[in-house]
């Protein structure tokens, strides 16, 4: 068993996206590759949707959508995360976001926001899940 | 609430009635299965599941920045990087989702977010290749995410005493190491209690940060 790592300390703010070690493998010399999410993922309405927030239809497709618009009212009559979403319509997280975004704002759907790691949390919670588990 | 779907639409793919959440799904918490490449993780979140386990994707381009470019000649070719997931439902409230993320480094900026807030991580290894797994368990360190480490049982790989691993692995004492055959799911589920038995312990020594 050689390999022997190194364990890390936490950081104390998140870092920004890391260069691509190996990116800079088909640039010329002096010449930065950088990597970044096609459609932004730092942009302010989406930031506020998770791969796991749950979304509910408000009401039936209005005429006017159009056919995507109309796609996620169908599928989300019963809630459905946005990572289902998007794997369902073959859309691209940051699409699929952005998607959402126009539909809460039309007041078509309603989110119920996941709950997240927090600094105090909530045993209850994590005995929940752990019942939840033991009867799989 | 019910919106009559109309028989006239083309059938889109969709959850499988048996598939459907209840009107009552409040909230949903994620865990994620990490680990290096071929370690186990897809067939990890299939074992446990309750849907067929689905694929989300994000896209990012990879822009060469010439010094010498004209405007708009820059290169872009576009990289996909796919993500299996799976569900739990806990109770008629709360429902569980499990992903399996990526092992290459140099793509997790896109799913800060995801390790973030997810309640904690299962880090696969193989040990015929432990090191294909260090680079995620540091990324967890930096971040806070708490973890445990499962060793994926291939049949052909090196059997070692967990102390020794630990050693490998350069983990604090509390971090479990348990073993998993991930093809079977009492297994997963079994190792996904144990993450939950350890965060519960953090919580209670108020050790979560
Ligand atoms: N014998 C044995 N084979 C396993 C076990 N777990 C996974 N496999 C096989 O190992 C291969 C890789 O497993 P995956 O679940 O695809 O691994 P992964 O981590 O998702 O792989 P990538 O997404 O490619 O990084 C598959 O062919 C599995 O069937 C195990 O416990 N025992
Ligand atoms: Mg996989």
């Amino acid at each position: 068993m050689t390999p022997r790592r190194k364990r890390r300390l936490p950081q104390e703010a998140p870092s920004p996206p890391p260069l691509a070690p190996d990116a800079g493998e088909e640039a010329e010399a002096g010449s930065p590759e950088r990597l970044y999410a096609v459609t932004g993922l730092h942009d302010g309405g989406r930031a506020q949707l998770d791969l796991v927030t749950l979304i509910v239809a408000r009401s039936a497709p209005p005429p006017s959508g159009t056919p995507e618009q109309a796609a996620v009212l169908r599928l989300c009559s019963a809630p459905l995360s946005v990572a289902e979403l998007s794997a369902y319509l073959d859309l691209p997280f940051s699409a699929m976001t952005a998607l959402i975004t126009e539909l809460i704002g039309a007041d078509l759907v309603q989110a119920r926001a996941p709950i997240v790691r927090q600094a105090l949390p909530d045993r209850t919670l994590l005995e929940a899940v752990m019942h939840g588990l033991q009867r799989l | 609430m019910d919106f009559n779907a109309s028989d006239a639409v083309p059938a889109i793919p969709g959850p499988r009635t048996e598939e459907r959440l209840p009107q009552t799904a409040q909230a949903a918490v994620k865990i994620v299965i990490v680990g290096g490449f071929g370690v186990g993780k897809t067939t990890m979140v299939g074992s446990v599941s309750e849907i067929r386990p689905l694929t989300t994707e994000e896209t990012m381009t990879q822009a060469g920045i010439g010094i010498d470019d004209n405007y708009g000649s820059e290169t872009k070719t576009a990289t996909t990087v796919a993500m299996d997931f799976g569900r739990i439902s806990i109770t008629e409230k709360l429902v569980l989702y499990l992903f399996g993320t990526p092992g290459q480094e140099r793509f997790w900026f896109l799913w800060n977010r995801l390790f973030e807030g997810a309640l904690g991580a299962v880090v696969l290894v193989d040990t015929r290749r432990l090191d294909v797994s260090f680079d995620v368990m540091g990324r967890l360190e930096e971040r806070g995410v708490p973890f445990i480490v499962a060793v994926n049982s291939f049949p052909d790989a090196p059997r070692h005493p967990v102390e020794e691993l630990r050693g490998a692995l350069d983990l604090a004492p509390e971090i479990p190491i348990v073993e998993c055959d991930v093809r079977r799911r009492a297994s997963s589920r079994d190792t996904l209690l144990t993450l939950m038995h350890f965060l519960h312990s953090l919580a209670r020594s108020g050790a979560l940060t």
